[in-house]
């Protein structure tokens, strides 16, 4: 765990809207990330999951609001800046290329160089390979071969990789977005074990997801969201995995279809 | 640094491919429906179970130059069987198609290169005329030295390489449109110039670089000692190795390692076989399209220069679909249409085949028309072939 908690929260908004024209995407949205918690962001499509996302990568700006990092309030200018600060967001397209192999994407636009007889800057595949390999490995994820290429892999592997490697250049704070959507159920178990993982790791993690199943065994804290407005964020102990469930718009339509069907709940 | 935790699980074996599809199938959307995650994995067979071992011959066929090296092969052992005693195989049959060889090869890496960063240049052809005519002209009429028209010419190319590359990145509109259009526009002026060879060859700087052969001194004292064929004279047959085949080994050999070795290849690779991956991790996309459209154009100045050494003239007509020969020799050599999977070694090979079957068809009683019917149908085999390896690469799981 990093030492020196100067706010007890990583990264804050407070009361945060954001505006595209006339259309309301968040209103009022208050969330804090603890230091070294899983924190769940729960909403059905949209919630506005995407625009907070957004907001907290560094692509948009709040309209209205404070966004914190470390307890300082802040403007995030982009993404990278975002990434200088170790705010590393994981998209759904995972940003990996399937043609290359597994080594040269997880050092993709920041590979290592060896240099040879001082003027030849040569990329050090066998140290790219020996440590995207461990890092996977230090992850729970073998890797059958460092050359083998991305788009071999399985949805779930390509997910640890994207997770391994934003872990690896140094993010504090990982935020998925909607890491188990695409996956099969013991893929996703392998997702949210990684999850688990890097929380051991000290790394805080904000985990975007429409599922509960998925959001509950791992997260520590929980907020809702229902178009654009937070329905409350609520500690693993305050709530039970059926009240979240009722909580999402989706929990209601679901037993509403439940219903109709005739199916008991 | 972080401390790394023991893992007090055995590292979890993965589901085999036709558990994960049924799975799949079933998994994610309907968030009533899924169940929780498994808190432990149900007992499964040994973890080793998705490991395969390739074969040598797999391995060695899943590389993208392996291919067209066969196929080199194949052409050789093909003319060895048709053409072994009508001298295609001699000193100078040699010098022949390897010249061939060259003249592509140089503008198939450019191609080649730019084709993996997922870009066509449809202008190359043109491009070697105009630049050709862009060295010749000054000198001859207006008396500029030889090496300061080729200068300004390779600055010209140059900035029409920009030019291409800028328009594609920041309009996004596909290079072979946007290349075609320069296809047309550097083909304007249909003269011929002659007499550019001479006085290349008085120019210290331009007959350094591009006129004449190397290596002569060797190749004479060869011929002194009657290992090689000789003139009447006593002068060798063949006085030295063209420059060309120099040019076309450096570039060639510098290429492949730039794009195999270097932080700039692994870049030219992400941004053909996903711009927007690449972006997202920091990249210089816009950077690396525009540098390689300017290395293409380079390439065909190279050429240029050298031809109109060689030829002694000029003309805007001397490029004429070199394009697409360049294109089919990087394509022969494994590299993929859409970009991110290829090699140099590969374009290299094919532009090796294409001069020997275009020179070596000469020597057999085969009437040479017959070389386009075998360019297009050993395209059509690479492209499929190449089909091949994409669908292994990205649809495996």
């Amino acid at each position: 765990m990093p030492a020196d908690p100067k706010s007890e929260y990583i990264l804050e908004l407070e009361n945060v809207s954001k505006y595209f024209g006339s259309v309301i995407a968040l209103r009022d949205v208050t969330v804090r990330l603890r230091r070294g918690e899983v924190h769940c962001l729960l909403g059905d499509n949209g919630a506005g999951k995407s625009t907070l996302i957004k907001i907290l990568a560094g692509c948009h700006r709040p309209s209205e609001g404070v966004f914190k990092v470390d307890g300082e309030p802040l403007a995030l200018k982009s993404p990278s800046d975002a990434l200088d600060r170790g705010i590393a967001t994981v998209y759904q397209d995972l940003a990996l290329v399937p043609l290359m192999s597994v080594a040269r994407n997880f050092f993709m636009g920041r590979e290592p160089i060896r240099r040879v007889g001082g003027v030849f800057r040569i990329f050090h595949r066998e140290k790219a390979e020996e440590i995207a390999c461990a890092k996977l490995a230090d992850m729970g994820i073998k890797v059958r071969d460092a050359e083998q290429a991305v788009g071999t892999m399985s949805g779930g592997e390509r997910q640890c990789l994207a997770i391994a490697r934003a872990i690896h250049f140094g993010a504090r704070v990982l935020i998925l977005d909607e890491p188990t959507a695409a996956l099969g159920v013991r893929q996703s178990a392998n997702v949210l074990r990684l999850i688990a993982r890097a929380r051991e790791k000290g790394i805080s993690v904000i985990f975007i997801t429409h599922n509960v199943h998925h959001a509950y065994p791992v997260g520590d804290s929980f907020t809702l969201l229902n178009r654009g407005r937070s329905m409350g964020t609520f500690r693993k102990g305050e709530i039970q995995r059926d009240q979240v469930l009722d909580m999402m718009a989706g929990g209601l339509e679901m037993q509403k279809l439940m219903a109709e069907f005739g199916v008991r709940v | 640094m972080e401390t790394i935790q023991p893992d007090p699980r055995p590292p979890e074996p993965l589901p085999t491919n036709d558990a994960q599809r049924t799975e799949e199938t079933n998994g994610g959307a309907a968030p009533k429906i899924v169940p929780p995650p498994p808190g432990a994995p149900p007992p499964q067979p040994p973890a080793d179970e998705r490991l395969r071992t390739l074969s040598t011959f797999h391995r060695v066929m899943g590389r993208p130059e392996s291919a067209s090296i066969a196929g080199a092969v194949l052409v050789f052992v093909v003319f060895a069987l048709s053409a072994s005693d009508s001298g295609m195989f001699a000193l100078d049959g040699v010098i022949n198609w390897a010249t061939v060889s060259a003249y592509l090869g140089i503008v198939a890496t450019g191609a080649c290169l730019l084709m993996i960063a997922g870009e066509f240049d449809l202008s190359l052809g043109s491009m070697i005329g105009f630049t050709g005519m862009m060295a010749a002209i000054p000198p001859l009429f207006y008396g500029v030295p030889v090496w300061i028209a080729m200068l300004a010419a390779l600055a010209c190319a140059l900035l029409i390489g920009w030019v291409n590359g800028q328009l594609v990145v920041r309009t996004g509109l596909p290079s072979f449109i946007v290349t075609l259009g320069f296809l047309f526009i550097l083909f304007a002026n249909r003269t011929i110039v002659s007499g550019i060879g001479d006085l290349a060859a008085q120019d210290p700087v331009a007959s350094f670089l591009f006129s004449g052969t190397f290596a002569n001194d060797l190749f004479t004292w060869a011929g002194k000692h009657g290992w090689i064929t000789t003139l009447d004279d006593g002068r060798p047959l063949v006085r030295g190795i063209p420059k060309v085949i120099l040019w076309w080994a450096f570039i060639a050999v510098a290429s492949s390692y730039r794009l195999t070795h270097t932080r700039f290849g692994n870049w030219i690779f992400a941004v053909g076989g996903d711009a927007n991956a690449a972006k997202n991790v920091g990249v210089p996309v816009r950077r690396v399209k525009v540098s390689l459209f300017m290395f293409t154009a380079f390439c065909a100045w190279i050429f240029a220069m050298l031809q109109i050494c060689d030829v002694g003239s000029a003309a805007a007509d001397r490029g004429l679909q070199k394009e697409f020969e360049a294109i089919i020799a990087a394509v022969i050599g494994g590299t993929l249409l859409t970009g991110g999977y290829g090699s140099v070694v590969g374009a290299t090979f094919g532009a090796l085949i294409f001069g020997v079957v275009q020179i070596g068809i000469t020597y057999t009683n085969v009437n040479s028309d017959w070389f386009r019917v075998f360019l297009g149908a050993m395209l059509l085999v690479a492209v499929l072939f190449n089909n091949q390896v994409r669908k292994r690469v990205t649809e495996a799981r």
